[in-house]
């Protein structure tokens, strides 16, 4: 039972990282549930079970983590930025960066600092809540 | 002009234990010798770590109670990491599969970073060996850094330090 539950979590990762690699793709349940080894039906729900969120909810806040790096980092338009880390409308893009984040797209680039450290970290740790 | 208000703050707490502040205060430390990570069979560690990666076995030794292997870069003898393999009696059985469980969903929090002479020739070589990548040799603001994975589930970064 253990093995198996190792041997699950580990693929449920494998997926995970597909969509800190390739956020920017139109990814969509079949192929990460190919990169896991599960049904479709079976990925969603397991990968929940493994991470607390749904796989959706996963790739937005990936998304919306790499649009405030960007949005700290370069004066690119909001447009711009929405389009580039995969966001298919600027509507849903604000819309779902304000209901993570707290604040407009606009409102954060105003506020926010930039610092350099490993880039593994600062992708994780700013990484909005979900 | 000031600085941001917040990296004010961050100063303000990092002087506090700068070398400066602390003054003649002895230096205790002079280097890091050994690091630590889970894996979850010392076997298949060796395989990646030397067989993919190229690091060279430093101690392989059944002391009885635990197998004591460690890891080094060649040329670096003198900074050993340490496979570990989570278990009793050092933990209850318990302990031990959540542990398993949190290494396998990449929770542990088990980093190593490397650095390297050519990030993207390092990724070419690893690539063809079937190594998982997290993240393709990418430009940052400290040099070219790419991202990878054990078979465990720990992350790994090599950077290849801006000249």
């Amino acid at each position: 039972m253990s093995r198996a539950t190792e041997d699950t979590n580990r693929r449920m990762l494998r997926a995970r990282d597909a969509m800190d690699r390739a956020y920017a793709e139109p990814l969509d349940v079949p192929s990460l549930a190919r990169i896991a080894h599960v049904s479709e039906a079976h990925f969603t729900r397991t990968f929940r079970a493994t991470f607390g969120e749904t796989p959706h909810r996963y790739l937005q806040r990936r998304r919306v983590e790499r649009a405030m790096y960007l949005l700290r980092q370069t004066d690119r338009s909001i447009t711009d930025i929405c389009f580039e880390v995969g966001f298919g409308s600027p509507g849903t893009f604000s819309r779902t960066f304000r209901d993570i984040v707290g604040r407009s797209p606009r409102e954060y680039r105003k506020e926010a600092t930039a610092k350099h450290v490993p880039t593994c970290f600062t992708m994780a740790w700013t990484r909005p809540r979900g | 002009m000031d600085p941001p208000a917040g990296l004010t703050a961050d100063r303000a707490v990092s002087d506090k234990f700068s070398g400066a502040a602390l003054g003649s205060v002895i230096h205790m430390f002079n280097a890091i010798t050994h690091s630590q990570i889970y894996v979850l069979d010392q076997d298949e560690a060796l395989d990646f770590y030397v067989g993919k990666l190229g690091l060279e076995v430093k101690s392989d030794i059944d002391l009885g109670f635990m197998r004591w292997l460690t890891v080094n870069v060649p040329d670096a003898p003198d900074r050993e990491i340490l496979l570990e393999k989570p278990g009793g009696p050092m933990m209850s059985e318990e302990t031990a599969q959540q542990v398993r469980e949190l290494l396998t969903k990449g929770a542990t929090g088990g980093h190593l970073f490397f650095s390297t002479d050519d990030c993207r020739k390092t990724y070419e070589t690893l690539l063809a060996k079937g190594v998982e990548f997290t993240q393709e040799p990418t430009e940052q603001p400290y040099g070219i850094d790419a991202g990878l994975r054990d078979p465990f589930g720990n992350s790994i970064r090599f950077t290849q330090p801006k000249a």
